[in-house]
């Protein structure tokens, strides 16, 4: 058994699990990297203390000086994993979290003492963005770390998440994994296509739900400056969206291999499934797809046991991605 | 036969409300050129000045991003699904 100092010494250096078996190709083999396992149980965990270091590192944050106030929008992962992080580091985090998201998201925050504000959840992620943004801008002694443009938010994939699936899969030929923020897709995919150029990345999103898209004309759309700032869309290979019925289905699937993962889990094992059966045949290939999360905070979905066509209702008016 | 377009609720105003649109047409550019020809109001939300799509739509064909596979040029068939939605922050983010 390894002995660790801190909870923050095990974020990262997650394990990978060849799920192959659900592969629709023979010749197509798929791994999945189980972030999951990080403490504060999502690959957000990376993100959050790389975005706290480097605040402390650049002065915005300073650590032992009383009453220092975080506000960050998140739908749930990021907030969780920053408010691990914010707790062992002494500061106080507001997150802005749309209020229908699933409920166990706002009790893991609670469990380390952070503050929920409440964004309207019509107008899903983005309301959460404008209302945090906003508040930010009326409350200029609050830091505002905004994992959407912290260049941080890459560079810990390019650091650290990136070398680990090298390191574990050295023949890896695509990497698939969930849009978000990109800041997985954009760290993980620069470092790959660097050293491994023939590398495909994949980007998986699910659709913006009718009721949580949340725009009143086009204009309100968002495209996160972590995407467009390292030109994703000239990283990208492919970009595809899987629908909740198909995440679901997928993310019961891998439950029959034992791996109780989350819906954008799901999503994302749907989405190398289509990459290896659009694989030319005989064609090796080794797939890695991240695991962005374990299947905890999905449990009052009912994913895994209730009727699909009602799951499905559900995940329409919650935000569970 | 024709492709099946997906209305996004946002544009459903210039589509008399409808969510899904009946449009025949052998690319990505050829669909929704028709599309905004039969519903004034489409072509400013979906086309930039320059006639490139506008930054914050992203369009799919059988929900792969036209973007990545031949933008405009990609070709549609009969019975292909042409869905349009907005870019929005999301994800597990």
């Amino acid at each position: 058994m390894a002995r660790y100092g801190s909870v923050l010494e095990l974020i990262g250096n997650t394990p990978m699990v060849d799920v192959s078996a659900l592969s629709p190709n023979d010749a197509a083999r798929i791994w999945l990297k189980l972030e999951g396992k990080n403490p504060a149980g999502s690959v957000k965990d990376r993100v959050a203390l790389a975005l706290v270091d480097a605040a402390e590192d650049d002065g915005l944050l300073v650590p032992g000086k009383p009453d220092q106030v975080l506000i960050e929008p998140s739908s749930g992962n990021t907030g969780i994993a920053l408010a691990l992080v914010c707790r062992l580091r002494g500061y106080h985090l507001k997150v802005v979290l749309p209020d229908n998201v699933s409920p166990e998201r706002r009790q893991l925050l609670g469990v380390y003492g952070a503050e929920v504000i409440d964004s309207p959840g019509a107008e899903g992620s983005n309301g959460a963005v404008r209302l945090a943004r906003s508040l930010a801008v009326d409350h200029p002694a609050w830091v505002f770390l905004y994992q959407y443009a912290n260049p941080a938010n890459p560079a810990v994939h390019y650091a650290t998440t990136g070398p680990e699936i090298l390191a574990d899969c050295p023949e890896v030929t695509h990497f698939v994994a969930g849009l978000g923020t990109s800041g997985t897709i954009i760290g993980v995919g620069t470092f790959l296509k660097e050293r491994r150029p023939d590398v495909q990345v994949w980007a998986i999103e699910p659709p913006a739900g009718e009721l949580v898209d949340g725009l009143r004309s086009l204009d309100d759309g968002y495209v996160p400056p972590v995407f467009s700032d390292a030109n994703g869309e000239a990283l990208l290979d492919r970009r595809v969206v899987v629908r909740p019925r198909e995440s679901i289905e997928w993310t019961r699937r891998l439950a029959e291999l034992g791996l109780f993962v989350g819906l954008s889990t799901g999503a994302a094992m749907a989405g190398a499934v289509r990459c290896a059966a659009g694989l030319p045949g005989g064609e090796d290939a080794s797939i890695v797809v991240v695991s962005a999360d374990d299947g905890w905070k999905y449990l009052s979905s009912d994913a895994w046991g209730g009727d699909l066509d009602d799951v499905v209702e559900r995940a329409s008016r919650t935000i569970y991605f | 036969m024709p492709v099946t377009v997906r209305i996004p609720t946002v544009l459903r105003p210039a589509t008399d409300g409808q969510r899904t649109v009946a449009v025949e047409g052998s690319t990505v550019g050829d669909v929704l050129g028709k599309l905004a020809a039969d519903h004034p109001g489409v072509r400013e939300q979906v086309f930039s000045a320059d006639g490139t799509l506008h930054r914050f739509l992203n369009v799919y064909v059988n929900d792969d991003d036209v973007r990545y596979t031949g933008g405009l040029d990609t070709a549609v068939a009969a019975g292909d699904e042409v869905t349009l939605l907005p870019a929005v922050a999301g994800g597990s983010a």
